[in-house]
């Protein structure tokens, strides 16, 4: 693994424990333990006062009502100084009229950003690329999305990613390509024959045995 | 500190806090929904009041101290 300031640059995986952390932050010092019980969106930004996060910052505050209704706290990070973030954000709200309503980690040490495997070295040896950690209430990793420098994230998309983990944790089903809140779920596949033969009289809409859907 | 202020005295948040828990409120949650702050606020916070020897911690819930409970009069 590429190695940062003499440490190893770790990339934690889907369905581990989301690494912890204490961190100076926007909003004072936090720990991840302190969103226990919640979901959390962890997100990095390359750094403050720049086009593309200042479009993002804008576009994570306006989900943030959305992501509140189903139970996720937004938390932001780069490799920025507290101040340097409290001068950004206040200057969004100036100048943009968008008050910035989660915190924002000051990573001054690259330690959350190193256990996050947040830098790339390809890209960046000092900036964090744009990662998006979805981790549930239980504190495990749900998802990772990875977004170059040079392109904005896609909220619809978070979202939408949000929306089929929760429907899946609570009904026990997968979602299928292009799945939005309403459509159809796949039920998960037949593991015996038995199974296979009862799963095609079930109801279900099936193409075949190991394709079907339902409505929630 | 964000809900300690460098002077020592509670910033607004912490003020919130300070009188849940005068008011008997004692637990993170319990306090979250009266003070009408994230519960991560107010784990960081009650954490901060309690390093600053505001407020006193025991297993999951947090008391206020006599010094805690001067500022708030």
């Amino acid at each position: 693994m590429e190695q940062l300031q003499g440490q190893e640059a770790r990339l934690p995986r889907i369905g581990e424990a989301a690494p912890d952390f204490k961190a100076v932050t926007t909003h004072g010092v936090l720990k991840l333990e302190d969103f226990k019980g919640q979901w959390l969106i962890l997100f990095s930004h390359p750094a403050d006062f720049t086009p593309v996060c200042t479009t993002e910052f804008i576009a994570f505050a306006e989900i943030y009502p959305e992501l509140q209704k189903r139970g996720v706290d937004l938390l932001g990070l780069s490799v920025d100084s507290v101040s340097s973030h409290i001068a950004w954000v206040r200057n969004v709200e100036e100048k943009m009229g968008i008050k910035i309503p989660f915190p924002v980690i000051a990573d001054l040490s690259k330690e959350v950003s190193l256990a996050y495997g947040m830098i790339h070295p390809g890209q960046s040896k000092t900036e964090t690329v744009r990662c998006v950690f979805i981790i549930d209430d239980k504190q495990t990793i749900r998802t990772i999305l990875y977004y170059p420098l040079t392109t904005g994230r896609n909220m619809d998309e978070i979202l939408r990613i949000v929306d089929a983990l929760q429907t899946t944790d609570k009904n026990a089903v997968a979602t299928p390509a292009n799945w939005r809140p309403g459509d159809m779920v796949v039920v998960p596949p037949p593991n015996t024959q038995e199974m296979a033969e009862e799963r095609v009289k079930q109801g279900y809409e099936c193409v075949d045995w190991y394709l079907c859907k339902k409505k929630l | 500190m964000a809900c300690v202020s460098p002077d020592g005295k509670p910033t607004e948040s912490g003020t919130k806090m300070l009188r849940a828990l005068k008011s008997g409120l004692g637990s993170p949650e319990d306090i979250a929904k009266d003070a009408g702050l994230p519960l991560f606020r107010v784990r960081s916070g009650l954490r901060e009041l309690a390093e600053a020897g505001l407020a006193n911690q025991k297993d999951d819930r947090y008391e206020l101290t006599e010094k805690g409970a001067e500022l708030i009069g």
